[in-house]
């Protein structure tokens, strides 16, 4: 009597959890860790939804898009959150994604319109140095100088990827030129974004490639005014993250109620101070203390995604060939 | 004739059996990645480039290893001092670092703005730029020169020391010393640590990006890296893992072929006297090459700590459950470990071919990506890939531990099996009874060593296969890496630190345990 009370309790138990409906979110690594947006977002949206939101961390946003690339269909993810617009034409080519419904007043500086993946948040690329050095106005001034910069391989990270497409959207065919006259300037490049700051830190490099939003994470984490972002006068290329709903997913209304949360106050507030990014609707409460001492560009630059891939094997074999002097 | 039979047998077939299962293991990976590759693939010129470069730093860095730790070696073995434990178990030390913070405590000393560039600055030169082949090298000599040492050590201790006792009596000077004893010692030991250390050298590519300055100094693990990430491209990934294992596995018959036939003698286990080393000269030159290899390896090493005692209050308590995480995941792989590594240590020291060592140099030459990626593809069908995330990486580091454990252990196996095959059969010891009266007290110096190694390198593992990691169940080194991905450099280098400590902890638990029965 006493077993069958028990497996009967156990049976209503797992019923109820069987109920509560699960949404699976694949997305890298550093926004499920303790001190990044995953926990609270976590926290925000369950309390609204009455499931159960599990984030699955897979490397980095290129890490991310081989790994759905990898399981296909069969996919236990619900969305994808954390790829950046150079790679959304690829997530696209592989018809796993569907359709978004999302509609917000997004603040970005450029219009979207993209009908598959919503944008969550976005930044600028810079070069961040220390605030008492005098920084170069433009890359032609960079690339004349002797400062010593500190990027990232683009055939391994999204920033050096980033940069790649910056230097592309600036210079259009003159960024071989301007490659090969920074070439003396590149102190090394590193397999990705940790390396080269921490080089930066060491003080191995005058400058290294980054985001116009770093020196608010030294400001307002650690009250350390001494880092800048050097404003370019030939604009600041964008990185724009969105997220997206995959067709096969289990549980697509809820997906969809994920997607219009991410645009709302409730999830927006989150990302400033820990995902250190502008978010991509300010909220109502507006930035926190600090984000005004940012540099905002002039200009902001952005390919599309088709342009992006199209101009992606080029601009590597430019960058490559002029660094491999 | 039973009996002897199936004594053979044990060894005979389980030695190939393990050895073997390192080679499906990552064939079947292979095939797995192939499967879902679309063809055809392109290998231009850019690749030939990459490949050359490739081998050349690994072939450089390989010569620059062994050249630099034959004469440190061979100070270690002929002198006593204080301290000379603390520095032995210290050259486990480089190897287990993350190659961030490796390279970090590197560049604190021979970086532009690294202490040698300050001293040089007193004196008005320009600072230090070791960015270029030059890092690479450096880079790979500073992880790689301890592990030769170490690895040649045990050659220079395998000679009984009723040899030396013997050249004293006879009044050889060191020259023909030398020749007779350490020389042929030498031949044996030196290609092989080579050969493990161009293979590890041909993998690497963050140091190789980091400290080469470009994309000059790409390597084929890059290209791989690429592939797989970016580009998504299965059949190129397959193709050029396909060819880092040959050029690895090429080199490795290579290395392992030209080692001479053997011609031990055995001893008595005396503690080690030199006669011949008592000149001043050969002191003062000792104490010139340890001094040297201390420096060179303690300074960055002091760097690493200095900067992270100021991190080790600001950890948050996740670093914690990580470093619980890890050591268990280093205790898994041990574990597993030795038993794979006993009975292909025990096949290759009766077998007369070294060649067949380079089978388990292929699970160090084989790309953890395509590895992971393989068993992915091989698992997800049929079960949650996060399910067998702990056997996997248990699995994948023991399979990246195995060369040197086999490397480490069987020499000393071959001896045994010398020394005592004889003995052995008179008194018909086989099976359990022969390792433990026989095989395993004359290894366990060794053991000990492969064991500290192995349980060392999977605390400083980053999660060989993050596919099939679990966001809840981070280990050390991922932890760490999300923190110095967040600006956390402080807490990073606090990381780093602890994962020091511990890696260094267990280390220094199996390697005591080993040289306990020495003494």
């Amino acid at each position: 009597m006493k077993y069958l009370m028990t497996t009967a309790a156990m049976l209503s138990a797992s019923a109820a959890w069987a109920e509560t409906p699960v949404l699976t979110v694949y997305t890298y690594d550093s926004f499920v860790s303790d001190w990044g947006p995953g926990p609270a977002v976590e926290a925000a949206f369950e309390a609204t939804c009455d499931c159960d939101l599990q984030f699955v961390a897979a490397g980095d946003g290129a890490a991310l898009l081989a790994r759905i690339k990898l399981e296909g269909a069969r996919s236990d993810a619900d969305v994808l959150l954390g790829i950046d617009t150079n790679l959304v034409a690829a997530a696209k080519e592989t018809g796993l994604f569907a359709p978004h419904s999302v509609t917000a007043d997004y603040t970005l500086p450029i219009e979207w319109n993209d009908d598959t993946f919503a944008p969550y948040d976005w930044g600028y690329f810079a070069f961040v140095h220390n605030a008492d050095m005098d920084a170069p106005a433009n890359f032609r001034d960079l690339a004349a100088s002797d400062l010593k910069i500190a990027i990232q391989d683009p055939r391994s990270s999204t920033p050096g990827l980033g940069l790649l497409m910056w230097v592309k959207a600036a210079y259009g065919d003159d960024a071989a030129g301007l490659w090969a006259d920074l070439s003396d300037n590149v102190l090394t490049v590193t397999k990705g974004w940790s390396e080269s700051y921490g080089l930066f830190l060491e003080g191995e490099a005058d400058m290294v490639l980054s985001y116009t939003t770093s020196p608010a994470y030294h400001l307002i984490a650690e009250e350390d005014a001494s880092k800048a972002a050097a404003a370019f006068d030939e604009g600041h290329y964008m990185q724009v993250e969105v997220a997206g709903k995959l067709a096969a997913t289990d549980q697509p209304e809820l997906a969809d109620a994920f997607l219009s949360f991410m645009v709302t106050d409730a999830f927006q507030s989150i990302i400033p101070t820990t995902n250190w990014m502008y978010p991509a609707v300010t909220p109502a409460s507006g930035l926190p203390d600090g984000f005004e001492t940012l540099i905002t560009p002039e200009k902001a630059l952005l390919l599309s995604p088709e342009d992006a891939a199209a101009a992606r094997d080029e601009a590597l074999a430019e960058w490559r060939d002029a660094l491999a002097q | 004739m039973a009996r002897r039979a199936r004594s053979v047998t044990v060894a005979a077939l389980g030695g190939p059996l393990a050895a073997g299962s390192v080679f499906v293991l990552i064939l079947v990976a292979l095939l797995a990645v192939m499967s879902r590759a679309d063809w055809p693939v392109t290998f231009g010129a850019a690749d030939w480039a990459v490949l050359r470069f490739t081998v050349w730093q690994a072939v450089l860095s390989a010569l620059c290893s062994v050249v630099f730790a034959i004469p440190v070696a061979r100070a270690l073995a002929r002198r006593q001092f204080v301290g000379r434990t603390f520095l032995v178990t210290l050259l486990g030390a480089p190897f287990i670092l993350p190659v961030i913070v490796a390279v970090l405590g590197i560049l604190a000393v021979f970086g532009r703005a690294g202490w040698v560039s300050e001293l040089l600055g007193l004196f008005g030169l320009p600072p230090l730029s070791i960015y270029g082949l030059e890092g690479v090298v450096l880079a790979h000599v500073f992880f790689n020169m301890p592990l030769a040492t170490r690895l040649i050590l045990q050659g220079w201790q395998a000679i009984p020391s009723e040899q030396y006792r013997l050249a004293g009596q006879l009044g050889l000077p060191p020259r023909t010393v030398f020749q007779t004893l350490e020389w042929p010692m030498l031949r044996q030991v030196v290609p092989g640590a080579a050969a493990l250390v161009f293979v590890i050298c041909l993998t690497s590519f963050a140091v190789a990006l980091t400290l080469g300055g470009g994309p000059r100094a790409t390597t084929i693990e890059l290209a791989i890296y690429q592939a797989f990430r970016f580009d998504f491209d299965l059949g190129r990934a397959a193709i050029l893992s396909l060819v880092q294992l040959v050029v690895a596995g090429t080199a490795a018959v290579l290395a392992l072929w030209i080692l001479p036939p053997l011609v031990l003698q055995s001893g008595l286990d005396r503690p080690l006297q030199r006669w011949d080393a008592r000149g001043a000269p050969c002191r003062v030159l000792d104490a010139i090459w340890i001094g040297l290899a201390a420096l060179f390896l303690l300074l960055p090493l002091s760097a690493v700590i200095l900067s992270g005692l100021i991190g080790l209050f600001d950890m948050p308590i996740s670093v914690w459950t990580a470093a619980w995480t890890s050591l268990w995941v280093g205790m898994l792989s041990t574990g597993l470990l030795i038993l794979w590594a006993l009975p292909v240590a025990a096949w290759l020291g009766q077998t007369k071919r070294g060649g067949a060592e380079a089978i388990t140099l292929l699970g160090l030459a084989a790309s953890p990506l395509m590895i992971g990626t393989g068993w992915f593809i091989m698992i997800y069908p049929f079960a949650s890939p996060q399910a067998f995330a702990m056997p996997v990486t248990a699995v994948v580091n023991a399979l990246v531990a195995l060369p040197f454990a086999v490397r480490i252990l069987v020499p000393g196996m071959r001896q045994s099996f010398t020394d005592y095959s004889r003995l052995n059969q008179a008194l018909g010891l086989r099976g359990w009874p022969l390792w433990r009266i026989v095989l395993l007290p004359r290894i366990r110096a060794r053991l000990g060593f492969a064991a500290g190694l192995t349980a060392a390198m999977s605390v400083g593992d980053l999660g060989v296969v993050t596919l099939f990691a679990d966001p809840d169940v981070a280990t050390l080194p991922l932890q760490m890496y999300r923190l110095m991905g967040s600006y956390r450099t402080d807490a990073a280098a606090g990381a780093a630190l602890l994962l020091l400590v511990l890696a260094l902890g267990m280390f220094w638990i199996c390697d005591y345990w080993g040289r306990y029965a020495e003494t």
